[in-house]
This record gives C-alpha cells, sequence and structure tokens, in this order.
C-alpha cells in the first residue's frame, strides 16, 4: 500500500529524512561519538537477571508503568458508581489486555466466588432453572473478538472539545476474546416452548451487585449472538470485569453486558429499568428522547498521534495508527484526513475479517514538519459512513450524552505536539 | 445482514388518548410551552404510527423468519474470522442445571413492569416517606430530593428538557413510576441496597412524587394504584428511528477530494489532563485561544515554517520506586476490607478528601465534629463545643448503631453488625493516624 506515499511527497521524503538525521541524535552515532550503550559493557549484558520463580504472575514492565486505566474525579459523586478510561493511546494491534481495559460501575466491583456463583432462568420458559458455575462449563462453548464500548463514549464531545486526551475521549472501550456458551444454548435448557412465538417476548438481564443493573433484551438478539461468557483473553474474567460470569452483548452499548450476571427472565414486554429510561437515552434538541438505541455505530479514531501521544522524532516517515469498530458489523475501509476533512486517503487495515470487534488501521505516510487537522472516518459492511459532529449536532442536537460517534480531530502543531480541538 | 432492532413494535397509545393526556396536562398549569412541546410530539407520533404498521407488517415476516435464527447466527459466526466452529444446536436438552424453587425465585425476581406487575402488597404516603427519605437518603439526595454536591438530583427539572442542560429528574424524565420503584427497592440506599421493606419504599416513592409537586401529602399510593400512575414524560420518549432518520442518509459514498473550501479551528481542548505516575488524572482549564492557529485548504496549511520542527521530549517519566506495602497486620488487611462499607462516604489516605462525610485521617485524639470546611449535623456541632474526643471506645459505639450514639447524626449507615468488623476498622482508621 504505497499509495499513501505519493509521487508528489517523494520529495518531502528526502527532505525529511534529512531533518530527521539532525533531530535523532539517540539512536545514530552523531558528529562520529562512537554510541556507548554498544561501545561499553551494560550491567545487563553481564550481570543475571530476574529467576522464573521471581514472578509468579506478571505486571508489565515498570517503564511502561503510566500505560493504566484512569479516571476523571470530577466526573462523577463517587469512585464507586464511576467509570475510569482505558489507555488506548499506548496500546497497539486490536485485544485489550484484561488489566487496563475500562471499568464502569454502578455499585463497585465485587468479590463472588464461582463456588457461591449462581444463575437462574426464570419468566415464561418451561422449566425455571438454576446454573452452577460448573454447569455452564459443561455446555458448548464458542470464542468471539468483540468490542464493548460504554454509550456514554466520547460523550462529553456533545459539548465541543472537552478533554485533551484519547484516553478520555475514546477510552471507555475495550475488546477482548470471550469464551462462552450462548444464550440461546440455555434459554434451550429452560425451554421457550411457553412463548412459541417469539414476537415481543424479551430477555432482562441483572446482575449479582448491589446495583443489580438490569436491562430488557429483544428476543430477537438474545437468539442471536450474546454469549453467557466466563472467560476473556485465555484467563478468567477479572473481577472489575464481571467475575465469575458477565454477558456479552456483540455491537450493543456496555451497560447491557451485565457483569455478575445473575438473573435471565423472559418477559413479555420491556422492564424499563433505570438504566433504560433515566440513563441511556438520547434527549433530542426539542425535549423528547429516543430510547432502546442499543447499537454502538460505526466510528474510529485516531490513537497516535493524539495528546498523549506526540510526535518526538521530528519530521520524516511516520506511522499514523487508529481503531475503527461498529456494531453492525465488519470495518470495511478508514480513510484518514491531514487537512481537517479537505482531502482524504484509505488507510491499510492492520486486520480484517471479526465482526463487532475492534480493526486497527495504519497510514504509512511522512510528515513534512507542516501542521496537521488529524481524522479519521470508518466505514461499515452496511455501507454507513461515520458522520461529522456537525451532522450528528443536526439529527439530534447537543445534549444526548451517549451514543456519539462522530469524527474525532486532533490539531498536531508544527512541534508534534496534537490537542482535541473541534473545526468548521 | 445485523438485523434492525426494530422489531418490537412502539408501544405508543392511539392518537386520540395521547391528545387528552396533552390536554390534561394543560389543565394542570404546566405552562403553554409544555402544551406546544406536547402537541409537536403527537405530530412526530402520528408521523410514526403510519410508519409503524408498515414495520408491523415487516415484524410478522421476520417473526417467521425467526426460527431461522439459530442457523443465521451460525453462519455469521461463520462470517468473520472463525475462532471455534459454532456451538452445536441441541434437539432436546443437555439436561443441565436444576429446577428453581418458589421461595428463590421470590427473593430474586423482583423486578417491576411498567403495568405494576411485580409489585408486592403495600402501601405508603410522602408524610411517612418524609421522614425515612431523611433518614435514609437525604444525606446524598437532599431533604428535597434537590441533590446535595454531585449526587443524583430527584425532583424538579420540569419544562428543561429542550433546554441546553436538561435538568433530567424523576419527575422531569422518568416515563414510568415503576421504575422508580424497582430501582430504589432493588439499588438504594447507596451502599445498603436492599434493605427497604416494600411499605418504606412505597412511601419514600410517594415523598419523590411529592417533592416534585405531583401529589399531595395524603396521596396513599398502593400495589393497585402505582402501575396506573401516569407520569408528566410519559410520551417524551421514541423507539430509535437512527435506521430511518440516520442510516438511510449516511451511507453514500463519502467525498475523498476537495471535500471542503477551507477549515478553521474554532473550539480548542477546553481541559488539559495531566496523567501523574501515581494514577488518576489533574485537569484544568487550556488557556490558550484559537486565534493565530493555521487554517486549512486545499493548498495545504496557511503556516510560515520557522524553523526545523524539534524534537519533543517523552510525555510521562515513568515513577520507577516501587511503594513497599505493609501487610504484616492482618487486622489492617480485614479493616480495609471493612471499609468498603463507608467508602460510598468517606476517605482516608494521603489527599483524603471531605465527601458526603468527614475524612477520617488522624481520627483517633481529634475532636468530634472538628474537620474543617465539613458541614455537620447539630449533634455533631454540640459534641464539638463539648470537646468530645474521638477514641476506640466511642468509635465502637458509634459504628455499632450511628443513630442511637449521635442522635440526629446524618450519617446514613445502619451500623456494622458482624463481629470482628468494628475492631478491625478501628485498627485500620488508627493506622492513619498521626
Ligand atoms: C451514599 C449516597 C446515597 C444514598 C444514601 C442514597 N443514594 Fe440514591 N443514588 C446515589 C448514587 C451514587 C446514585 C447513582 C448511582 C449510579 O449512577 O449508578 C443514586 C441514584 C439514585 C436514583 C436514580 C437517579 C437518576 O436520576 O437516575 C434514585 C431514584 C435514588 N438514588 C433514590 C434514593 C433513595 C430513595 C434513597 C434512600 C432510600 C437513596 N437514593 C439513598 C447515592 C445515594
Ligand atoms: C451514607 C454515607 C456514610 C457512610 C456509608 C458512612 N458514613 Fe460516617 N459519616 C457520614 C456523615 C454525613 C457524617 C457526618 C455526620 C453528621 O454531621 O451528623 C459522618 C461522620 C462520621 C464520623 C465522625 C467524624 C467526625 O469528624 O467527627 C466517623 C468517625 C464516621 N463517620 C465513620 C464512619 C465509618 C467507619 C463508616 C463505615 C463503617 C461510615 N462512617 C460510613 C456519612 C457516612
Amino acid at each position: 500500500m504505497d499509495e499513501s506515499v505519493k509521487p508528489t511527497s517523494r520529495r518531502a521524503f528526502l527532505k525529511g529524512t534529512a531533518a530527521a538525521a539532525v533531530g535523532s541524535v539517540a539512536g545514530a552515532a552523531a558528529a562520529g561519538t562512537p554510541d556507548p550503550l554498544i561501545t561499553e559493557l551494560q550491567d545487563w549484558a553481564s550481570i543475571t537477571g530476574a529467576g522464573v520463580d521471581e514472578t509468579p504472575y506478571g505486571l508489565p514492565i515498570r517503564f511502561e508503568a503510566d500505560v493504566i486505566r484512569r479516571n476523571v474525579e470530577w466526573l462523577t459523586a463517587s469512585p464507586i458508581s464511576s467509570i475510569n478510561f482505558t489507555p488506548i493511546h499506548a496500546l497497539d494491534g486490536t485485544i485489550t489486555p484484561q488489566g487496563c481495559a475500562f471499568e464502569r460501575h454502578h455499585s463497585g466491583a465485587i468479590e463472588l466466588t464461582k463456588g457461591d456463583y449462581r444463575l437462574m432462568i426464570n419468566g415464561l420458559v418451561d422449566r425455571p432453572l438454576v446454573f452452577t458455575y460448573e454447569d455452564l462449563e459443561r455446555l458448548p462453548r464458542e470464542n468471539h473478538v468483540y468490542f464493548c464500548e460504554c454509550a456514554a463514549n466520547t460523550g462529553m464531545e456533545w459539548a465541543g472539545a472537552q478533554l485533551n486526551g484519547v484516553q478520555f475521549t475514546h477510552g471507555m472501550i475495550h475488546n477482548m476474546e470471550y469464551t462462552g456458551v450462548p444464550l440461546r444454548t440455555l434459554l434451550n435448557e429452560a425451554g421457550l416452548g411457553a412463548t412459541r412465538d417469539f414476537e415481543d417476548k424479551w430477555v432482562y438481564v441483572e446482575g449479582a451487585d448491589a446495583s443489580s443493573n438490569g436491562r430488557s433484551i429483544p428476543m430477537e438478539k438474545a437468539l442471536d449472538d450474546v454469549l453467557v461468557a466466563f472467560k476473556a483473553n485465555g484467563e478468567a474474567l477479572r473481577m472489575e470485569h464481571g467475575y465469575p460470569v458477565r454477558l456479552v452483548v456483540p455491537g450493543w452499548e456496555g451497560n447491557m453486558w451485565v457483569k455478575w450476571l445473575r438473573r435471565i427472565e423472559v418477559t413479555d414486554a420491556a422492564v424499563e429499568s433505570r438504566e433504560e429510561t433515566s440513563k441511556y437515552t438520547d434527549v433530542y434538541a426539542d425535549g423528547t428522547a429516543r430510547k432502546w438505541t442499543w447499537v454502538m455505530d460505526a466510528k474510529s479514531v485516531i490513537t497516535s498521534p493524539s495528546p498523549q501521544m506526540p510526535i518526538t522524532h521530528g519530521n520524516g516517515p511516520m506511522v499514523i495508527s487508529g481503531l475503527a469498530w461498529s456494531g453492525h458489523g465488519q470495518i470495511t475501509r478508514v480513510d484518514v484526513s491531514k487537512d481537517g476533512g479537505i482531502t482524504w486517503e484509505t488507510a491499510r487495515l492492520g486486520k480484517q475479517g471479526d465482526t463487532k470487534a475492534l480493526a486497527r488501521f495504519y497510514l504509512d505516510t511522512v510528515w513534512d514538519g507542516a501542521p496537521m487537522l488529524l481524522q479519521s472516518r470508518a466505514m461499515d459492511e452496511t455501507g454507513y459512513v461515520q458522520p461529522t459532529k456537525d451532522q450528528l449536532r443536526e439529527q439530534r442536537g447537543e445534549n444526548s450524552v451517549y451514543h456519539n460517534n462522530c469524527i474525532q480531530t486532533w490539531y498536531v502543531n508544527a512541534e508534534g505536539i496534537a490537542e482535541n480541538v473541534e473545526v468548521s | 445482514m445485523s438485523k434492525s432492532p426494530n422489531l418490537v413494535l412502539p408501544a405508543i397509545g392511539g392518537i386520540a388518548l395521547m391528545l387528552g393526556v396533552a390536554y390534561g396536562f394543560s389543565s394542570r398549569n404546566y405552562g403553554a410551552d409544555t402544551f406546544a412541546l406536547l402537541e409537536d410530539r403527537v405530530e412526530k407520533a402520528e408521523a410514526r404510527m403510519s410508519s409503524a404498521s408498515d414495520q408491523a407488517k415487516a415484524a410478522a415476516e421476520r417473526v417467521t423468519a425467526l426460527e431461522l435464527a439459530v442457523a443465521e447466527a451460525q453462519e455469521q459466526g461463520a462470517k468473520g474470522t472463525n475462532l471455534t466452529a459454532p456451538a452445536p444446536q441441541m434437539e432436546g436438552t443437555y439436561g443441565l442445571g436444576r429446577v428453581a424453587m418458589t421461595e428463590e425465585i421470590a427473593a430474586w425476581d423482583v423486578d417491576v413492569l411498567p403495568d405494576g406487575r411485580g409489585l408486592p402488597e403495600g402501601a405508603g404516603n410522602a408524610f411517612v416517606g418524609e421522614e425515612v427519605f431523611a433518614d435514609k437518603c437525604a444525606s446524598c439526595h437532599g431533604d428535597f430530593a434537590e441533590g446535595v454536591d454531585n449526587w443524583p438530583v430527584l425532583s424538579g427539572g420540569f419544562d428543561t428538557l429542550a433546554d441546553k442542560d436538561p435538568v433530567k429528574t424523576v419527575g422531569s424524565y422518568w416515563p414510568h413510576l415503576s421504575t422508580v420503584y424497582d430501582y430504589v427497592y432493588r439499588s438504594m440506599p447507596f451502599g445498603e441496597a436492599g434493605t427497604l421493606t416494600p411499605d418504606e419504599t412505597y412511601a419514600i416513592v410517594a415523598y419523590i412524587l411529592y417533592s416534585n409537586d405531583l401529589i399531595d401529602d395524603e396521596f396513599e399510593l398502593t400495589h393497585e394504584n402505582l402501575g396506573s400512575f401516569e407520569m408528566h414524560n410519559k410520551y417524551g420518549f421514541v423507539i430509535d428511528d437512527r435506521p430511518e432518520l440516520e442510516y438511510a442518509a449516511w451511507r453514500a459514498e463519502p467525498c475523498m477530494e476537495n471535500c471542503k473550501d477551507a477549515v478553521e479551528i474554532t473550539m480548542r481542548s477546553v481541559f488539559l489532563v495531566e496523567t501523574p505516575a501515581e494514577g488518576g488524572t489533574n485537569s484544568m482549564m487550556n488557556p490558550a485561544k484559537v486565534e493565530g492557529l493555521p487554517s486549512f485548504s486545499a493548498a495545504g496549511p496557511s503556516f510560515i515554517r520557522e524553523a526545523t520542527p524539534k524534537p519533543v521530549k517523552a510525555a510521562v517519566e515513568p515513577a520507577l520506586e516501587t511503594e513497599q506495602v505493609d501487610d504484616g497486620e492482618a487486622m489492617i488487611a480485614a479493616g480495609k476490607k471493612v471499609f468498603k462499607k463507608c467508602k460510598a462516604c468517606h476517605q482516608v489516605g494521603e489527599g483524603a478528601k471531605n465527601k458526603t462525610g468527614p475524612h477520617l485521617n488522624d481520627l483517633f485524639g481529634r475532636t468530634f465534629g472538628s474537620v474543617d470546611g465539613f458541614k455537620y449535623s447539630n449533634t455533631f456541632k454540640t459534641a464539638l463545643d463539648e470537646g468530645r474526643v474521638w477514641d476506640e471506645a466511642s468509635l465502637a459505639e458509634f459504628l455499632a448503631k450511628p443513630k442511637a450514639y449521635m442522635k440526629g447524626t446524618k450519617m446514613s449507615f445502619s451500623g456494622l453488625k458482624k463481629g470482628g468488623d468494628i475492631e478491625a476498622i478501628n485498627a485500620y482508621l488508627a493506622a492513619f493516624g498521626n
């Protein structure tokens, strides 16, 4: 794909490398001085390192200590009913390590053992059932990679550019490989004979924590791709993501992915719980609101460069990188603009194929040192094109809070520093 | 390939019924604006009704297709990268799980549907509710449900939904009263969820309605009339219409070149965010202005390069020293666990601030009610005047029964009941002494 390195930018490329050679002293033998890291014997090349008995379960090396979830204290009244953000600026690839995947709790993360875990299925079923954790592991299971995005991700940006950092504008998202039992298998165990016509039937799901977060899912979705999951990225779910069992509702807003899942009830109406009326509904300019806006529409963002990831290497070759996802299926294309949407180039998708999962895109390009207005624009398999902020506001006003999938703009100045901005 | 979520039909009543409600509201003095807004909504609903009948047809067709949903889902699974083959579908069942007992279902199945199904027998009014609310809810939500600090506001906000910052409260926004009962009974008070009785809950719900001027204080709310109570914003919601209003328009092939004449920066980030090594964030207002920033056109940025761009130093240096945690004392560790019950309201440790309750650093030896900047109740003010000082014994007594030990305290906490908890918390708090 050297489409992005167009002939016109060849000259810039040459100019750029010259400047870069001056700029990056670190790796090169600048001014003829040999690099002591190479010429002198280093401790690590002489003294032995850590033994295999030192770290039974490892954390990232301490030099990566800043790649952590972070919260913004004043956003909520208490850290117990609050949110923190995935450090997406510093990650690459598509899988989010569990330890830095964002958390949102309504009454704190609880400790629930596998032994104490019970899952009840009741309501309009032939046989109300109780499953233990062990029962779940005896049913046929599947593996799928899916993104989980909080409906409020990018929500502050309805009011214009707010927090300076992609971790805070777009970090309420993670992407994991889940292992779990299809919900339809469990419903089949309880028997849906009583509801043979599935019309207007719902599945109400509820968590075991003190908030007992409950959401209503239409039967059609419940029978489609919903998973009752107990593993993520190969290991047990983390406490903060619902250990031992959570619901996975592919492509739909994160609040429905009930953690510490304890009950599944088949009903003939939506419960219209607090989380599907007071919250997670979208208020429009005239004061009316949309409800049941479950699907997360196609969205993308450039993770590097971004405010937390300035360009530090001077001009020359560089990689613009970002994430794209759609609750409607696969991402088919991502375009990148360096001039605020006047001209677009098609980026390279790092990996293709997963539906309702994060896709990584790269634009391999050359920076001439001039300021940029970086934007990315995702398209999904339905042909949907990620909208601009103006398109969204025209439809919905500025009071929605949720479901903001606008095109994001970073202003990169001549120093390589990036800032969250809004453009005409 | 992904299916529209619109299978579920709008649960909107007839148009005539809605108009009736609109007149009802206007005669209840909700103001001309509200009336106009409602008329506007009725028009919208009418438009939706015609599309609803089309949707009904489509839905009927889809219902028959639902039998195929399983097969289709498997096909969908096969479309992406196939991490594993789809799970097999059984003809019968695997016979796993055991039958749920009636008592078990009764214990967990307490959700309430909009029409009131699921409500337990009981009753309450605002007169009684005021007392329960003051006792169990007001420390966070305010005496009149108006909200304290950052905690949620439960009342008021009528006629603000179309404003720039709408005030969405139980009164102004919630479409069903069932939701209030359902949520309060299951999830509140925050930190002591699941402890309310049905009668207490009916009384509290009545009090919240009363503080929203929706009923008078004698109105008796019961399991029989709760489901039919009409909330102010009952007709304020439409079912997701993105498919019709947005998807259709936003599926065009996008522009690639000369898409705009020029681009200006119209707004810069309101907050700059620092990411300190110890975690969390510090944010501050961004003083920078948009003036002087380059504008962009197809010819490139309006920008004169002054010098070769300098490389910038990496933003964050990770902290190198690792903290040595003293986990020698099991008691302190146990206390830390118990402190989870206090955490909703109190902070302790370095940088602890006053929250709903005062910070608890240096507690032992501290005079009652003496933390600067915290607004104590009168009973704590009196204790301060009397010069009472916290020690392990007084804390133990206080935490066993806060309301009995400090009559009139605004600490909404029923007390530590489990043996050992009080000793553990004593040890834990002592560790934050001077
Ligand atoms: C310790 C503080 C605290 C106490 C005490 C408390 N609440 Fe809450 N309340 C909260 C918090 C925090 C939330 C938001 C929780 C969330 O978003 O997950 C909340 C949310 C609510 C809501 C939903 C508000 C909305 O707009 O969605 C209602 C209703 C409510 N509380 C009622 C009550 C009642 C009734 C009581 C007393 C029985 C009570 N609360 C006691 C902290 C408290
Ligand atoms: C729902 C909120 C809430 C919870 C939970 C809570 N407190 Fe409090 N606490 C308060 C408030 C509010 C006050 C101030 C009381 C007053 O002014 O009447 C207070 C006061 C106190 C004081 C007196 C401090 C002083 O300066 O004199 C102590 C000690 C205390 N709390 C300890 C605890 C402990 C320990 C726990 C947990 C076991 C706990 N509290 C749980 C809200 C709470």
